[in-house]
């Protein structure tokens, strides 16, 4: 991955360029008078559930309209409908005042509504112009030059400067994601629809970012952004509205908006979202966005006592592109909580699965308590008590059209008393599931419901009710509320420091450093599969890691 | 996933009546089709389906004719089953069902001069396991090591299987006494004993037996269910730390196994010889049987006799009424395009219903 510049320091607010916002604000949310798209009544049911209920919104010329909620709120499905993905049950969609039917993807490009999903959907051996012209119709000849021309016009439009001819995969996220918004914009640019679109990026890349949104807005581009973190909401929307459990529960208008300060934002979106009508619930609210209690005290680590982890100078050997591992040491206490931060594609993912038994470490050793497991596979080193909780929950973490009770053992077959002599007790998997949704809360129909049918807050339990059970040891998290909402990331947060309160050595692997900040004891940082150093949480680190993150000399 | 995957409890008849549906449409769409086709060709296509439930399954020679080829189709279903739930698609079995047969055919007239029948019999099925399990390795052992494609490897290894078999019966194994290039034969009274006087033989009894138990292997077992997990998701066995490299091995050498044990079965029930040229390609005819019961063991019974009396009955009337004896082919060829037609609408529902 490529990164040119340093990132900005890393506190939010200072995101914000507070002279282009005012003048932008000014120009564009002026109060439009017509709004250029519009959603009215609409309704979505599925089997079950109400997606969406009864919904009106405007989307203006030249504004941020942010949607806000928790998942399952119904911003997925508000999102489809407007990408022509799925039809509404009820109501209109009017573009320019006109009633339109967006019966798939390419009338809603047509109708100039492009939108740009949470991961990236390029093909990365392909160059970006390719990608670009893979909408033509398949029976036209591939038009270089034309698409070039467009090319150039979109890249003087969002400000930036991508080569034509690279191919997408060297591209960095961000990269591919200005990619992704030229095809969302390519035939017509009337509405942008940005979902989660910060999730995967560098510090850069989310200024980066914020720069072409308001370029955008200030071209009189209509951009939809949906996201969960409300910092975001507040430095780039004009509009904020919020859905809860399908309905559209609240906004801020753009004059209202502007006279606000973040902080009176904030409160009425958590008021909205989580319907704080009592003193209770409002304290609830304030954990939930983690602003109440501030960063949380540090325990004292003992680290005068045999380290439970020592990682000796391990190295993996390179693989389909992943980074390998060079030179990694460091200990682990009990009770400790290990950071590691570090943009994503450094090694992370080796080091997870080389501490987990699932990678062959080619040099150095791993010991736990003193005994050397570098050689040790997967079960060995869970009866040891390493378990390792992926974050990739439904693509190897479980099985999807496994039912919740299998999952629940998946790392367990074979053994008693589930199993004896081989044969499978079905009676005692399905209690055992049971006691396990019961004690967890993992919202489930049934013990016997595929897994993946849940959501990912549900799997995300799932997944620590089977790691952490059993005389876990050392536990490794890798970006354990990836995907998450406000309460399921608070839970996961939750468990993470009470796992560490038992004595349990654990290893929190992620991209989002806030989410280090809060956790951890000490943060470490990888960078090109090394780790560059181990700085202990304090105040004012975030400097110290950004420039580990980037490559700079170690501080 | 048969035992894992039930649906709430309102939704159960619906999902039951949609399974019919699933296997009943693309039948009687198949038969409807090729109705059509007889009726173009002149043919009163009653009188054809009805020669063919007559001599298939409601004449007793029919009936024992039908019975008799359910044991290798059996055989090769529980091999396949085995492995398509595993996701390892070996399309090898031609080849190895050919070579298990050679082997078979080479020992038993051998053996039986010094051995008494049991032993030989016995001895004969071990022998055609282990060599069709065998060859089953390269293709295996490319897909553990290497991640190759199976469906390739084992597809050529096929090839070379029933060349190779060929070959065995022409150079090595050929009887002299005959014209025709053949091994020794395997004397009737010699071969696998009947059931109850009646002219089925006993394979028929081995088959069943070992298509429940890989139907039990698969469902209450721990290798079952890991063998399942290797196939439904790869990258979750790595993480659960399951020997992926042997569960392929293991996977693919009990399926072609279980296929060899199909072709030995055949040769030491039916045939007692191997002609040279000889290849009944079950292999590949019973894949889509094993699609059309979702690679369910006791599913898999009821296409098999579905399908054998479609096979007996067929070539019966077709001589009886003139059509090419190659019509039941073309009725399999249908039956799969309907198949394959009613599993996309079927998904379309299921997406449309939000599931």
């Amino acid at each position: 991955m490529k990164m040119d510049s340093l990132p900005s320091p890393l506190q939010s607010g200072e995101m914000i360029d507070t002279q282009t916002m005012s003048t932008a604000i000014s120009t564009g949310a002026g109060g439009n008078p017509a709004p250029v798209a519009a959603v009215r009544h609409i309704g979505k049911r599925f089997p079950g559930v109400v997606a969406n209920d009864d919904i009106s919104l405007d989307f203006n010329a030249g504004e941020i309209h942010v949607l806000l909620g928790e998942n399952g709120a119904g911003k997925s499905t508000l999102i489809g409908i407007l990408a022509g993905m799925q039809q509404p049950d009820a109501g209109d969609i009017l573009i320019d005042g006109a009633k339109v039917r967006l019966g798939s993807p390419r009338e809603s490009l047509d109708h100039g509504i492009g939108t740009v999903f949470q991961h990236v959907l390029l093909v990365p051996s392909l160059t970006v112009i390719e990608n670009l012209m893979l909408g033509g119709s398949w029976w036209q000849k591939l038009a270089r030059s034309a698409a070039l021309a467009r090319f150039r016009e979109l890249s003087d439009l969002l400000g930036v400067t991508l080569d034509a001819d690279a191919l997408v995969g060297k591209l960095s996220l961000g990269e591919q994601q200005q990619v992704e918004i030229m095809r969302a914009l390519w035939r017509g640019e009337k509405i942008l629809i940005l979902d989660e679109p910060t999730s995967m990026l560098t510090p850069q890349g989310v200024k980066d970012l914020g720069e072409v949104m308001r370029r955008l807005r200030s071209k009189g581009v209509a951009l939809i952004l949906i996201t969960h973190k409300l910092a975001e909401a507040y430095e780039l929307g004009d509009r904020i509205s919020v859905l809860r459990l399908g309905r559209s529960v609240g906004a801020i208008a753009p004059d209202e908006r502007r006279v606000m300060t973040e902080q009176q934002v904030t409160d009425r979106v958590i008021a909205m979202m989580f319907g704080a009508a009592t003193p209770t619930d409002a304290a609830a609210a304030e954990l939930l966005v983690g602003r109440a209690e501030g960063r949380r005290a540090r325990r004292e680590v003992d680290r005068s006592g045999a380290p439970r982890l020592r990682v000796t100078q391990i190295a993996t050997a390179a693989d389909r592109g992943a980074c390998p591992l060079h030179d990694v040491t460091f200990d682990l206490w009990p009770g400790e909580v290990l950071g590691v931060a570090g943009i994503d594609g450094n090694g992370q993912k080796h080091l997870a699965e080389a501490l987990a038994g699932q990678r062959k470490i080619t040099s150095g050793t791993v010991c736990l308590d003193g005994a050397d497991i570098t050689a040790a596979a997967v079960p060995v080193r869970r009866q040891a008590g390493i378990r390792y909780v992926t974050d990739e929950r439904l693509g190897e973490g479980t099985v999807g059209a496994f039912s919740v009770a299998t999952n629940l053992l998946l790392k367990e077959i074979g053994s008693a008393p589930f199993w004896r002599r081989g044969m499978t007790d079905w009676t005692r998997i399905h209690d055992h599931a049971r006691e396990k949704i019961q004690d967890h809360d993992i919202r489930t129909p049934s013990e016997k419901t595929p897994i993946g049918k849940l959501s990912g807050g549900n799997i995300q339990k799932v997944l620590l009710a089977r790691e952490l059970a059993n005389d876990a040891g050392v536990v490794i998290f890798n970006k354990p509320t990836y995907g998450l909402d406000l309460q399921n990331t608070r839970l996961a947060h939750e468990r993470i420091v009470e796992s560490a309160g038992h004595g349990l050595g654990t290893i929190v692997i992620s991209t989002d450093l806030d989410e280090l900040l809060e956790v951890s004891d000490r943060i470490g940082v990888m960078y090109q599969g090394r780790l560059v150093g181990i700085v202990e949480n304090g105040p004012e680190v975030e400097l110290a890691i950004g420039k580990l993150m980037t490559g700079q000399v170690s501080s | 996933m048969s035992i894992d995957a039930l649906p709430l409890t309102q939704d159960r008849t619906r999902e039951l009546l949609a399974a019919i549906a699933r296997v009943a449409v693309p039948i009687l769409l198949a038969l409807a089709v090729g109705g059509a086709i007889l009726l173009i060709l002149g043919k009163n296509p009653l009188t054809y389906y009805g020669y063919v439930v007559q001599r298939g399954l409601l004449s007793w020679g029919g009936f024992q004719e039908t019975m008799t080829r359910m044991a290798p189709l059996l055989l090769i279903a529980a091999g396949l089953i085995v492995a398509f739930r595993a996701g390892i698609w070996n399309l090898g079995g031609d080849g190895q069902y050919l070579l298990a047969a050679v082997v078979t055919a080479a020992l038993a007239p051998a053996l039986i001069e010094t051995l008494p029948r049991g032993l030989t019999l016995l001895i004969c099925m071990i022998a055609s396991v282990a060599v069709a399990a065998a060859w089953s390795l390269i293709p295996a052992l490319l897909k553990a090591r290497y991640g190759i494609n199976e469906i390739i490897t084992s597809l050529m290894m096929s090839f070379l299987g029933t060349s190779f078999a060929n070959v065995l019966v022409k150079l090595f194994f050929r009887d002299p006494a005959t014209t025709v290039p053949q091994t020794r034969s395997l004397e009737v009274v010699d071969r696998l004993p009947r059931i109850f006087g009646t002219n089925v033989h006993s394979g028929i009894l081995i088959a069943l037996a070992v298509v429940i138990l890989v139907h039990l292997m698969m469902t209450r077992t721990a290798f079952g269910l890991r063998l399942q997990i290797v196939g439904a998701n790869p990258a979750a066995a790595v993480h659960a730390g399951l020997k992926v490299g042997w569960l392929t091995v293991a996977t693919f050498a009990l399926s072609a196994g279980l296929i060899g044990l199909a072709g030995s079965v055949e040769i030491l029930g039916v045939w007692g010889t191997v002609r040279a040229d000889w290849n009944p390609a079950y292999g590949l005819l019973v894949v889509p049987l094993v699609f059309l019961a979702r690679f369910n063991g006791i599913a898999v019974i009821g296409f098999a006799l579905f399908f054998s009396v479609l096979m007996i009955g067929g070539e019966s009337a077709s001589r009886r009424i003139g059509v090419p004896q190659d019509f039941v082919l073309m009725l399999v060829g249908l039956l799969l395009v309907f198949l394959a037609l009613v599993e996309y609408l079927d998904h379309l529902r299921r997406k449309r219903a939000g599931v």
